[in-house]
């Protein structure tokens, strides 16, 4: 659906918000913040066709620090309140900010049919494995074992991978990103805008306060080399310091191997599509995770379908063109009536 | 000689009953439509199992379909004139429903040592002297239907399927009803199966002559007064779509798309089967994952500038409480349709009841109070769905509009107003640009903000469900500024009042008895009313369908009587409400809840016992 673009360049500057960002010093969200304000004039629609939507939790914040039309929704409703919003006017970007528990516990049933029904709208997944708003109780993508104050023994539930989910649910976009990797933060969420339809970016985010270093497996300096594997369209999957390792399919299942290892080249290494409908290398991919596999991150997902707003508006504009009920006082009028 | 039952009378009741499947809707509905454009009032009811088809000839899968046709119909009737049972399951189900010195009549074909027994008979109770109270009609629709189309079908299933036009055709000749109808209803439903067409046909044609060459009435056929009704132009309408129509008409006046978030729940399912037929008037409908979905996606689309709506009964309004609050914080037009059955939990859900009353007025979190109206009949769900929307909009509070599933589904004539007719809606639209624009900054005479809807140049704003600053909006804890949005909140909603039409009351200002009704049972309290007035009773009878805010002149009316009596379907829900809004009034109440509406005749009984103490 076109959004009517600004006249004039925007900038940062006209989506910064009155409002004191009330944030932990340190937390992931200030970096999230930053990247979407950074890009938001780049996309250049107007600005007041952007609409922001959240739910609760210390994420869902986000609207009150854009100066755009923003609702503040109540717990895991932010993806319905958007879908409404989307219906009701498809010429508006819509953007989510959400958290692991509001996305994928309180409102898990939203998001994998907003993901099912590929809605035109970005979603923003602050993935910090806690419940930080309430002061630190386990969430869905908790690791399993992990002390929180309603776990005390440990945590005994099996955790969501988010990626699972959305690439179950036949998602077209996933991404995972970093809070602190603002240049590929970026990137990833232009790509999440350029998406038509259902954009669903999982940023690994860090609670300073209740779940610190909960991604440091991956995100840490000392191993992020090894431990993250970046993809990009159309190039063979290679990570590691020396950039001597690589991900190849053998049989069903992928495999790290090591360039130049037992014949190993390039040339063997699978080659990342994200644009392709078959799902299983995406949700292989999405799964791999240290310490046998790096953890993929980057555009995963990116299969071109039309979105249910294409989908509507055109059923909206065939029933008119066939109609012959076009007006209230039609239908009123219509089938069996009689005088008396 | 026995028939006179049935000659001369203002209203007659007809109850169609059979397995689900025999196709007594369908029987009900051409008869009721008939009668209609014969020049008689009608209104239905089909009273239908839960489930969609339980086992054969078992009471747990009957179906059935009631109409009353006259001169002045309030509503479906109580008991019936002419009981038409297709089984023994139905007849063993439905016989406390029919009038002593009514007609039964059956498909006797059907009475197997089997099907009796299935039906929970020990004895064939058309043998046994169980019936000898009533006109007992024994038809073999089954053999004569299948050797009616013997030409036609020659599997006996197909053949069968034609019964319910058989007992159709013998209801036709009890009444003087042409055919002309019901044959022009065949032609359209089946055009492309003419045999389906022809056998149909030949098989009402075929009831109709057995009643007439067999004489099995024994007496003349019966007459029905017709109807007074205004002039003007009418249609058949049920109360589900009458409220789907009702916001369709409210969503022009706006010149607002309609927008309904919405889930399937008996027995609401129809407004929104009805909604998504509508594309071509710009009807946006979306069926929701459930039914917090249906509301949050509504409420989103308010926000974003359609008349939003979202349609419900009980055990949904319950999942949806937490949104309305958050309309409510938020004060954006929505408007919430509950059809309600009977609770709690599950309950009953294709029986009727009023009990979601306190739901509606109070099932919220924190000081939450919303516009509360309800509908009266089924065709007047039209206006109040409208109103509804109109209330609503111009008020920008989340309002509650209830109907229940006797509104619902049933169905009564409706006079087609023209859309020129209905009242104007006037939103509060913010202006573009407007340097004064603050989300929060009210209206001083209504306390009504402005509606700026995203797009809008000049705007930009952010609303949630945290408290707002008085004006601002932004977000405030500040002890004071909680207390005067709290306030803020209810008096916009009590403003409503100012706007609305004084509550009327039928009958004298010194009646000894003053009856009040709210919601769906208005035809019988209005028809017990009548009746007790032209029995030379003193009563008078006021009807709410205004409930939150409470008409101006209520207190005033309820001060003039010295006996009231609120009846409900429910245990006393209205009356504590009144009791709650006017404390010194002593109010009697008379309850129901057996998921049934109420029957004139226990009204009357009640009203009687209380005029003579």
């Amino acid at each position: 659906m076109a959004i009517e673009h600004s006249p004039v360049q925007l900038t940062k500057a006209d989506f910064a918000s009155d409002q004191m960002v009330k944030w932990c010093p340190g937390c992931g969200d200030h970096a999230i913040l930053a990247s979407i304000l950074g890009i938001f004039p780049e996309i250049g629609y107007k600005k007041e066709n952007f609409c922001v939507v959240s739910g609760i939790g210390c994420s869902s914040r986000f609207p009150y620090y854009v100066n755009t039309y923003g609702f503040h929704g109540i717990h895991g409703r932010a993806g319905a309140i958007a879908t409404g919003v989307k219906i009701a006017n498809p010429h508006l970007s819509v953007w989510i900010a959400s958290g692991d528990g509001d996305a994928t516990a309180i409102g898990g049933n939203h998001f994998i049919h907003l993901i099912r029904r590929n809605m035109d709208m970005n979603y923003i997944l602050f993935n910090n494995r806690i419940y930080g708003l309430t002061k630190g109780q386990y969430s869905p993508t908790t690791k399993q074992g992990q002390i929180t104050k309603t776990s005390p023994f440990g945590v005994i539930d099996y955790p969501f991978n988010p990626g699972e989910l959305v690439i179950g649910a036949r998602g077209t976009f996933f991404a995972r990103a970093i809070d602190n990797s603002p240049k590929t933060l970026g990137e990833v969420c232009r790509a999440m805008a350029a998406h038509d339809g259902a954009a669903i970016v999982e940023v690994l985010q860090n609670c300073v306060i209740f779940n610190d270093k909960t991604h440091s497996e991956v995100t840490d300096r000392e191993f992020k080399e090894e431990r993250q594997l970046w993809l990009e369209q159309d190039k063979p999957m290679i990570f590691g310091k020396n950039r001597d390792k690589g991900i190849i399919l053998r049989g069903n299942h992928l495999e790290v191997v090591e360039i130049g290892k037992n014949g190993i080249t390039e040339n063997d290494l699978l080659v990342h599509d994200a644009t392709r409908e078959n799902t299983g290398v995406h949700m292989m991919l999405a799964q791999m995770r240290p310490p046998e596999f790096p953890m993929a991150f980057g555009v995963i997902r990116a299969y071109k379908a039309p979105t249910y707003q294409q989908l509507f508006e055109k059923q909206m504009e065939e029933a008119k063109q066939d109609a012959t009920i076009k007006c209230v006082d039609d239908l009123l009028n219509s089938g069996d009536t009689w005088e008396v | 000689m026995t028939t006179k039952t049935l000659n001369e009378k203002e209203n007659v009741v007809v109850r169609f009953v059979g397995d689900s499947g025999d196709g007594m809707q369908l029987s009900g509905t051409l008869f009721s439509e008939t009668a209609a454009l014969d020049g008689n009032d009608i209104a239905t009811f089909p009273d239908y199992p839960a489930e969609i088809r339980a086992p054969h000839n078992t009471v747990a899968g009957v179906s059935g379909f009631q109409v009353q046709i006259g001169k002045r119909i309030y509503s479906s009737g109580d008991n019936c004139d002419v009981l038409v049972a297709m089984n023994p399951a139905s007849l063993k189900s439905n016989l406390k429903w029919a009038k002593k010195g009514g007609i039964i009549i059956v498909d006797i074909d059907t009475f197997t040592d089997d099907t009796i027994q299935k039906a929970g008979y020990t004895n064939n109770p058309l043998e046994d002297d169980s019936l000898s109270s009533y006109i007992l009609v024994k038809a073999p629709m089954t053999t004569m239907t299948v050797e009616t189309v013997k030409d036609i079908f020659t599997d006996k299933k197909s053949a069968e399927r034609s019964r319910n036009m058989f007992a159709l055709g013998m209801i036709f000749y009890i009444f003087s009803k042409d055919l002309t109808h019901t044959d022009a209803y065949l032609e359209k439903k089946f055009k492309k199966k003419p045999d389906v067409v022809a056998a149909n046909k030949a098989v009402v044609r075929a009831g109709y002559n057995f009643c007439e060459n067999t004489d099995v009435l024994q007496a003349e056929k019966a007459k029905v007064e017709q109807a007074e009704m205004p002039k003007g132009k009418y249609r058949n309408i049920t109360g589900n779509i009458a409220t789907a129509w009702g916001l369709l008409a409210a969503a022009e006046k706006a010149n607002l798309p309609l927008f309904l978030g919405s889930y399937p729940i008996t027995p609401a399912t129809d407004i929104l089967i009805e909604l998504a037929k509508h594309k071509s008037l710009g009807a946006k409908v979306f069926q929701a994952e459930d039914e917090i979905a249906g509301i949050c996606s509504a409420i989103g689309a308010s926000f974003a500038g359609a008349m939003a709506c979202t349609s419900t009964s009980g055990p949904g309004l319950s999942l949806k409480s937490e949104a309305i609050g958050l309309a409510v914080m938020t004060e954006l037009p929505l408007v919430i349709v509950d059809v309600q059955r009977g609770g709690p939990s599950t309950g009953l859900p294709t029986k009727t009841e009023q009990s979601d009353l306190y739901q509606a007025l109070f099932g919220r979190n924190g000081e939450a109070p919303c516009i509360v109206i309800a509908a009266s009949s089924s065709a007047n769900s039209f206006y109040y769905a409208f109103e509804a929307a109109r209330l609503s909009l111009e008020h920008m509070t989340p309002t509650i509009l209830l109907t229940d599933g006797y509104l619902g589904n049933g169905s009564q004539l409706f006079r087609i107003p023209k859309m020129s007719e209905l009242p104007t809606i006037n939103p509060p639209f913010a202006t573009p640009n407007d340097p004064t624009y603050l989300p929060y900054k009210r209206n001083p005479e209504t306390l009504v903000r402005e509606w700026a809807i995203p797009g809008m140049e000049g705007l930009r704003h952010r609303i949630g469900g945290l408290e707002k600053l008085d004006g601002k909006g932004s977000v405030s804890t500040d002890n004071a500024n909680h207390q005067l949005m709290v306030n803020n909140r209810a008096e916009k909603v009590q403003k409503v009042a100012d706007r609305l039409p004084d509550q009327k009351v039928y009958g004298d200002d010194n009646a000894d008895l003053l009856v009040v009704g709210w919601g769906g049972t208005e035809g019988a309290l209005k028809l017990a009313v009548e009746e007790l007035r032209e029995e030379g009773k003193k009563i008078a009878f006021t009807h709410f369908n205004y409930i939150m805010p409470l008409p101006k002149n209520t207190g005033d009316i309820l001060k003039k009587y010295k006996k009231i009596i609120v009846c409900e379907l429910n245990m006393g829900q209205f009356v504590n409400y009144l009791r709650m809004n006017f404390e010194n009034i002593p109010f009697l109440q008379y309850n129901k809840v057996k998921g049934l509406p109420f029957e004139v005749s226990e009204l009357k009984d009640k009203f009687k016992q209380i005029l003579g103490e």
